[in-house]
């Protein structure tokens, strides 16, 4: 190979590694990620991986970015082929200047027919069969042989690798051994055969201080756990169902008591979504902290009970890990599309609360203010976060947690104060601020009333009488709105220079956005960045796109869904918000943003 | 219009129960039901059975969907918080009420259409997981609310008011019950308080599952002739078969167990249900034997009423769960916080 036509670059750089489902290659490319992680560069890795057990196609990305960026960059620089199946993709995504290393043990000659990259040819499947008698072990030491080889190539610290195997083999110790030959069979072929590192490799830096790998998903369940839940319900679904996982292990972990080793929480596996949204309702209405994970069509299933629960006014979250719709779609791929969804779902007049988390740090805060806003306003609460977020790795600042939190549970009566009161009405607006008071049964008998998804007037009680159903109703509204001031506000970011161009962008946007943002800016571009963080949208946002002549609307979707939704619930001029639209089901990238944005910005400045 | 207040009238000599409170303390609002509707007659059986095992009436918490039947959980004790869900979902509701607190005693009122069309899912799944509560499920073999449309609980060639005849097979929710593991399983007529009233508080007091199903004739839609679920038809074939009654933990039992034909059961609070059998060598306890039987008065038309099988030693869901006593709201924030420490141990995996 000649070193010349290779792209240079310490710490910047994309790798993929593209091979076949089922074959645990997931833990080979968490090991490579992380030894990168260790070595204390930023890292940010995407899973793209199909709705399937065995034998299809799955690609693990990781971008090694000294910078920190965030987001996905775009293109693929080290390329390791491992699905014959795909070869002919991952070759044509390679970016000029790119490595393709694949399994020589057959020759590939026709990799040739690109002159403008490298092709680096390891006979792992020879090297491994040769050492390892096991079938099932052959095809798992293939990955860690892979994983020495772009050690090799990248200047990776084996010494973390080693020690990071030791880690994942705690409980099975003599599987230790075996993996480490594995690696060394890679590392050193590719040190025998070829120039390595290469020019573009790893370069020990102390970025990751105080950071960890975690997704979003996980760091959900932690929040449900220190937030205080105590019971959830749920429908398996991706790319949600780790939610629910993360809050089982960790309230096994964490939530049982030691004297009895009886549980302090309570999660059902519902029979489908709609009884999972029951089983929360039922859970609410009782004085629990309850939530339920999901995704777009489980949303869709539960929203009759949605307007229950908004009508009624139990407290409940949703968490919506949106996946690619409309029907099943595609499970396993990425998408803001429940936007307009979860703002409005049910029928009828019903308006959430919705929040919109940007990574994993957030998905941990927003959990327990999701499940703080549910009590304080007693409704239904969507956290709307994204395969992206939900599934993959993301480096984010360690979570921190503040113990002299103390739940706001909203205003719910005691004994005591049912005790000291004349009558109880549910519905009443006592306080002038559109919350009403709420008793838990069983609590006293002048707590009790009568829920009822039917008319009801501000007493409790049933009616079809049009002004007293109007008078429940336009408190709910008045009630949804004094949201705006409680919610997390949106965070501003402006430009060096007074922009008259304006971004805006919600979730796992953020990453790619900013970073297009930054690349502009240094290009003489300049655009304030308002990333919203929640719904209903404060005066902020407003103001916002007021203070500029035109805003462009980044999002993963295909209708413009953040944009409709800004159009709808503010006042602004349609002309002025523009789309930028991305819904292919990959994550977003820096990339496509920065070309959209350059070219839409000279577009009007040429205009 | 706004629901109607029943006017409270105490008499002199009026009975009063355990905690002093009299039958009336135990009603609800008027029901806004039609006159002879059987629905009316098991709202007061309920309320009748609550006053007799003197339940708190605020410990009590009744749940509905929707329908005439889910209807009445309005019409019986007042003082009781109650939930009047969405078509069909009472149970998941019901569920997970009772698993975030279980010292409260849970009732819950449908109807055919409500329990077996559009909810069987939710029901057959509250029944596997053996939520602590008593389902009552008044049927009728008809839509009543929409005017009169067959349920899946209408017989084979039973006619409608106009002259259709329905020609899918029933679903028997006692069948139902016994095949997916409840354990309480009974069939009651709303035309027979004697026996319903003790069934009801026999259901309440079984530590588990209870389903009643109550033949209950709606007036209006489906008590002519050639209707199978009509008043006369019902009177007709009506068998009674095992009659339950609860006996609480302080009094004295006395058993007659040689004639076979009586036959305690033991619950959890010390109490006991004493079953009468009519049918000498009918087994309540006996899951394969019950289902025998009551397969075999399916293919009639035999009205199999009475307690038809009862188990009482499966775990209910907080067992299950193993969820400590305490319900959950009542467990301090303290003990639910890991703390922070806590969350800078277990991350050192994330690195």
């Amino acid at each position: 190979m000649s070193a010349n036509t290779l792209r240079q670059g310490i710490n910047d750089f994309v790798i993929k590694v593209g091979n076949v489902n089922g074959t645990g290659s997931a833990s080979a490319n968490e090991l490579l990620m992380k030894a990168i992680f260790r070595m204390g560069v930023p890292v940010v890795g995407k899973n793209i991986f199909p709705s399937n057990i065995q034998g299809l196609p799955t690609w693990y990305e990781i971008r090694v970015t000294g910078e920190g960026h965030a987001g996905r960059a775009g293109g693929v620089d080290l390329m390791v082929a491992m699905n014959a199946e795909t070869y002919e993709r991952d070759l044509e995504s390679l970016s000029p200047g790119g490595v393709l290393l694949y399994d020589s043990t057959w020759p590939r000659p026709h990799f040739l027919s690109r002159s403008d990259i490298t092709v680096i040819g390891v006979p792992l499947s020879k090297m491994v069969n040769a050492a390892f008698k096991v079938a099932r072990s052959r095809i798992l030491m293939k990955n860690m042989a892979y994983v020495g080889a772009v050690a090799a190539l990248l200047d990776l610290d084996m010494q973390v690798i080693h020690g990071m195997v030791e880690d994942m083999f705690k409980a099975k110790q003599k599987l230790i051994p075996a993996n480490v030959e594995a690696l060394a069979l890679g590392f050193d072929y590719v040190k025998e055969n070829y120039e390595a590192p290469l020019p573009f490799h790893v370069k020990a830096l102390d970025k990751t201080d105080g950071k960890v790998m975690i997704d979003g998903n996980t760091a959900a369940a932690l929040g449900c756990v220190y937030g205080g839940a105590t019971f959830g319900a749920w429908y398996p679904i991706t790319p949600s169902t780790s939610l629910m996982d993360g809050f089982q292990k960790y309230c096994d972990m964490l939530r049982v008591d030691e004297k009895t080793g009886k549980n302090k929480f309570c999660i059902i596996q519902a029979e489908d979504e709609l009884a999972a949204a029951g089983l929360m309702i039922g859970a609410a209405w009782n004085g629990a902290r309850a939530f339920t994970p999901t995704s777009g069509a489980g949303i869709s299933l539960m929203s009759e009970f949605i307007g229950f629960a908004y009508y009624t006014e139990i407290p409940t979250v949703f968490f919506d890990i949106q996946r690619v719709g409309p029907s099943t779609g595609m499970p396993t791929r990425t998408q803001q599309c429940d936007i307009n969804l979860c703002a409005y779902a049910s029928h009828g007049d019903t308006k959430h609360i919705v929040l919109y988390p940007s990574d994993p740090g957030e998905c941990f805060t927003m959990a327990v203010n999701a499940l703080d806003l549910a009590e304080r306003f007693q409704t239904p609460v969507f956290f709307l976060s994204d395969l992206d977020i939900g599934m993959n790795d993301w480096m984010v600042d360690e979570l921190t947690w503040d113990d002299n939190y103390q739940p706001d549970r909203g205003k719910v009566l005691s004994k005591q104060e049912l005790e000291e009161i004349d009558t109880f009405y549910r519905y009443l607006d006592v306080d002038g601020d559109h919350i009403p008071y709420r008793t838990l049964p069983g609590t006293h008998p002048k707590g009790a009333y009568f829920n009822r998804g039917s008319g009801h007037t501000k007493y409790g009680t049933y009616t079809e009488d049009g002004p007293e159903y109007k008078e429940v109703v336009d408190r709910l509204l008045a009630k949804w709105k004094s949201a705006a001031d409680a919610v997390p506000a949106p965070i501003i970011s402006n430009s060096e220079t007074k922009a008259s161009f304006g971004v805006i962008a919600i979730g796992s946007s953020n990453g790619a956005v900013n970073e297009a943002r930054q690349k502009l800016e240094a290009e003489g571009v300049h655009l304030d960045y308002m990333r919203i963080r929640a719904f209903p949208f404060n005066q902020d946002v407003e103001d916002f796109i007021n203070d500029h002549d035109v805003v462009y609307v980044v999002e993963q979707n295909r209708d413009a869904q953040l944009l409709n939704l800004l159009l709808i619930e503010t006042n602004v001029p349609r002309e002025k918000l523009l789309p930028i639209l991305h819904y292919s089901g990959e994550p977003l990238d820096y990339r496509f943003v920065y070309k959209e944005l350059l070219e839409a910005t000279q577009m009007r400045k040429t205009a | 219009m706004s629901s109607f207040i029943k006017p409270k009238i105490r008499r002199k000599n009026e009975p009063v129960n355990d905690l002093g409170l009299i039958r009336s303390d135990y009603d609800g609002a008027m029901s806004t039901l039609c006159a002879g509707c059987g629905h009316d007659s098991v709202t007061a059986a309920m309320g009748r059975a609550f006053f007799e095992l003197s339940i708190e009436p605020h410990r009590a918490v009744k749940v509905s969907g929707i329908g005439c039947s889910s209807k009445t959980t309005s019409y019986f004790l007042k003082e009781a918080h109650g939930n009047n869900t969405v078509h069909g979902r009472m149970p998941s509701v019901a569920t997970g009420a009772f698993a975030a607190n279980a010292d409260l005693t849970y009732i819950g009122v449908s109807g055919d259409g409500d329990s077996l069309s559009i909810g069987v899912g939710q029901l057959i799944h509250a029944m596997r997981r053996n939520v602590n509560m008593l389902y009552v499920l008044e049927n009728n073999g008809v839509y009543g609310l929409t005017k009169g449309q067959f349920s899946a609980a209408a017989d084979i060639g039973s006619t409608a008011k106009k002259g259709a005849v329905n020609q899918l097979p029933p679903i028997d929710p006692v069948a139902l019950a016994m095949s997916v593991g409840a354990s309480f399983v009974a069939r009651g007529f709303s035309g027979d308080r004697e026996q319903l009233v003790p069934l009801i508080k026999a259901g309440l007091m079984h530590k588990g599952f209870g389903l009643i199903d109550v033949i209950s004739p709606c007036v209006s839609f489906n008590d002519h002739k050639g209707s199978t679920k009509s008043y006369e038809h019902t009177y007709k074939y009506y068998h009674k078969s095992v009659h339950a009654d609860y006996v609480p933990p302080s009094k004295e039992i006395k058993a007659a167990y040689d004639d076979g034909k009586t036959m305690d059961v033991e619950l959890h609070d010390g109490g006991t249900i004493r079953l009468r059998k009519t049918d000498k060598d009918y087994d309540p306890t006996n899951r394969e034997h019950a289902m025998k039987r009551i397969m075999a008065s399916g293919g009639s038309d035999e009205v199999l009423t009475g307690l038809l099988f009862i188990d009482e030693q499966q775990p209910d869901l907080h067992q299950r769960k193993n969820m400590e006593d305490r319900p959950l709201n009542e467990i301090p924030y303290a003990e639910l916080n890991p703390g922070a420490a806590a969350l800078k141990e277990l991350q050192k995996g994330f690195r």
